[in-house]
């Protein structure tokens, strides 16, 4: 096994509270968490499970273009969305459902995303939605707009002001795979060059599709910022506490006008890239086991169960899941299928004459058939 | 009215400067447009003038600066970047039409994408590779995009301003051969919208469209030709996408011909599209098959050959007669 010790760790895969060396400074932002904060970890990783193996299986079933899960990575998530502030920005990747579901939105726009009956899915600038950006699928790109995004922060003075409600900082989700791109190095530059209020948080779920991290790089990803001088930190990203504590410490810097930071949370995909992969060509069952050995949501279920969470608890969000994922079903197979207005209302804000007579030759079209009773 | 002689460079200068003015979110960003201004200078003195937050001497990254310009964009602020040359846009193109292209449509009517793109494009200027090309049917191809480029000095100043009150991106290509010659610059009022395209000449026996610096050599071969006793109509296009076609099928029904001129390649070109739709939309009016006259389907060749490659004065005429011999 070639994976390195995580350098940031608070629960041992038994559960057991065991901070690592090199965790100190975090350790406040552990102590400051309520048991109703614990609580709410195990429900977001849980629900969000659940919620992921019912995507899966309607894929399975017909009813969804693709679904890319997030099994496995449940604590990165939860740690980093539960450690953002009201006002912060979020730019994800296309994984980051719990994400989502945390700040706000109707996770129905991922699945009508995956169904296939809209490129967008949700209204970032709808508060609501807790400035959780649109899913962006080429890879890496995201990361730039989320050092322009930081850019504009600074400009506009909104950090550093001590303020807690208003400094604002913006966190930008990628993967291992991503980091070979371009635009991850690009972003890093600017981000640098401007000091930006980023956090750049990379999942390294070990895997791009089927090409091993190694292949991407030769030394552990969270060295590689050091070189653009940004700080950066390796956790453990199976552990939401550690997931938590490292994103809270570095959004904090960042809101506070320390410039950009970078978190590698070292994760693994339990399952396939997405329902169109086939991870049993690739994955070697060695590793596998040992990803499985250390699954952050079991391994969080013995540290509350230790902490004497009631058997009632876990059976209120066994349920809570299996309502959530029921509801998810339900309204999945109501969605309806866009319309003509879908294909061209929106691809420019001001009319375009081209736009304008192609919508009006297809409703002529269309409506020769009969169809249009 | 307030009319300056300016050289389109200058013109744009002012445009910016004025569009700075009246809205604080507006910001130029790019590689060596602060301190030194530009490598054309286009840029000169405002960096001076609305300091380092306004203008940003950004790091040597084409794709870097669109990605930023587009968080910045999303934060609410009105970017306008420059690419320093033609060919040093590819570096920017996943971001421009997978990204700044498609935000808008993905956002379902909740998310602009105020972003323009400055690019010096074009040749005769006797510059090395990269640095004379006209890759506008890229961008006229993604839907998304908005596509310009003006002509004159007048249309500069407009045009750039218009361009950056656009909630949708634009892709302003600027027709680096007519940087320098003066034109007169009306400071009080457009003359036309963004969109429209423009008679320059009025004729009777033939249409020429093109736009940028071609719409010079246009106005010079008609001069010519009225020398020979044959009248030309002139049209400058300004907009590539979308392509404003109700002047140029006018133009048509009146003439029978119609001759697209164009420095990039023909093939699956800007001029290609306009000769298919004319086709389509003004068969019967057509004496004679629309011609193209574009630089060929070769790499931008070295300067010492430029000529050889660029459509001239010359076969302009040439396709001219051809047109008129049907």
């Amino acid at each position: 096994m070639t994976t390195p010790p995580p350098a940031v760790q608070f629960l041992a895969t038994d559960g057991s509270f065991a901070p690592s060396a090199g965790s100190d400074e975090y350790l406040p932002y552990i102590e400051a968490l309520s048991d109703e904060q614990h609580e709410q970890f195990y429900r977001d990783m849980a629900v969000i499970r659940r919620f992921d193996t019912e995507c899966t299986n309607l894929q399975r079933q017909g009813q969804m273009a693709l679904w890319p899960p997030s099994h496995g990575q449940e604590a990165a998530q939860v740690g980093s969305a539960r450690a953002t502030r009201r006002q912060d920005h979020i730019f994800p990747s296309y994984r980051e459902h719990v994400v989502a579901k945390i700040r706000g939105v109707d996770i129905m726009g991922i699945v009508e995303l995956m169904r296939g009956t809209t490129l967008g899915g949700w209204d970032v600038n709808d508060p609501k939605n807790g400035n959780f950006h649109g899913y962006t699928l080429v890879l890496g790109t995201q990361t730039l707009h989320a050092t322009g995004y930081g850019m504009g922060i600074n400009f506009d003075g909104a950090v550093g002001t001590g303020n807690a409600d208003t400094d604002t900082a913006v966190i930008v989700y990628f993967g291992d795979g991503s980091t070979s791109e371009g635009d991850v190095n690009e972003a890093m530059v600017f981000a640098a060059s401007y000091q930006t209020p980023t956090v750049f948080f990379l999942q390294n779920n070990q895997w791009a599709i089927s090409v091993p991290v190694s292949t991407q790089a030769r030394v552990p990803l969270y060295l590689r910022p050091r070189g653009f001088g940004i700080p950066s930190v390796q956790v453990d990203g199976n552990d939401v506490l550690a997931s938590y504590a490292v994103s809270a410490k570095h959004l904090d810097d960042a809101r506070n006008g320390l410039g950009p930071s970078y978190i590698e949370a070292q994760t693994y995909r339990i399952g396939a890239h997405t329902t169109s992969d086939d991870p049993t060509r690739y994955q070697n069952d060695e590793q596998l086991a040992y990803w499985v050995a250390r699954d952050p949501i079991v391994r969080f279920e013995a540290f509350l169960k230790n902490k004497g969470a009631s058997e009632a608890f876990f059976a209120d969000v066994e349920q809570e899941a299996s309502d959530f994922a029921a509801d998810i079903r339900r309204r999945t197979l109501e969605l309806p299928n866009p319309t003509i207005d879908n294909l061209f209302d929106h691809v420019y804000s001001e009319p375009h004459p081209l736009i304008t007579e192609q919508k009006a030759w297809l409703a002529n079209y269309e409506a020769s058939f009969g169809g249009d009773k | 009215m307030a009319v300056e002689e300016l050289p389109l460079a200058k013109a744009i200068n002012a445009g910016l400067r004025k569009a700075m003015t009246d809205n604080d979110k507006v910001l130029l960003m790019g590689e060596d447009i602060g301190t030194l201004g530009g490598v054309f200078r286009v840029t000169e003195g405002i960096k001076a003038e609305f300091g380092d937050k306004r203008v940003l001497d950004t790091p040597l990254a084409e794709s870097g600066i669109v990605g930023t310009a587009i968080g910045l964009a999303l934060r609410g602020y009105r970017p306008v970047c420059e690419i320093q040359f033609d060919g040093f846009v590819y570096p920017a193109f996943n971001q421009i039409t997978t990204q700044l292209a498609k935000l808008t449509n993905r956002g379902r009517g909740t998310l602009t994408m105020p972003v323009v793109i400055r690019i010096p494009y074009g040749a005769h200027i006797g510059a090395i590779e990269h640095h004379m090309e006209s890759p506008e049917a890229y961008f006229a191809h993604t839907a998304g995009l908005r596509v310009v480029s003006p002509s004159t000095p007048n249309d500069a100043y407009w045009m750039i301003q218009e361009s950056i009150e656009s909630n949708d991106p634009v892709i302003f290509f600027e027709p680096k051969s007519r940087y320098w010659p003066k034109g007169p610059v009306d400071l009080d009022a457009s003359a036309s919208p963004l969109h429209a395209s423009r008679v320059a000449r009025t004729g009777t026996d033939a249409t020429l469209v093109g736009h940028g610096a071609m719409v010079t050599m246009m106005l010079q071969a008609a001069e010519l030709a009225a020398s020979e006793g044959v009248s030309l109509e002139v049209i400058d296009l300004r907009s590539l996408s979308p392509v404003d076609y109700a002047p140029i099928l006018d133009s048509v029904t009146k003439t029978g011909r119609l001759v697209v001129c164009q420095e990039a390649a023909g093939f699956v070109s800007v001029g290609s599209e306009i000769a298919a739709t004319v086709a389509e939309k003004a068969f019967y009016s057509l004496q004679a098959p629309v011609i193209r006259v574009s630089g060929f389907d070769v790499p931008m060749p070295a300067p010492r050959i430029e000529n050889l490659y660029l459509p001239d004065v010359d076969r302009i005429l040439e396709a001219v007669d051809r047109s008129l011999a049907f």
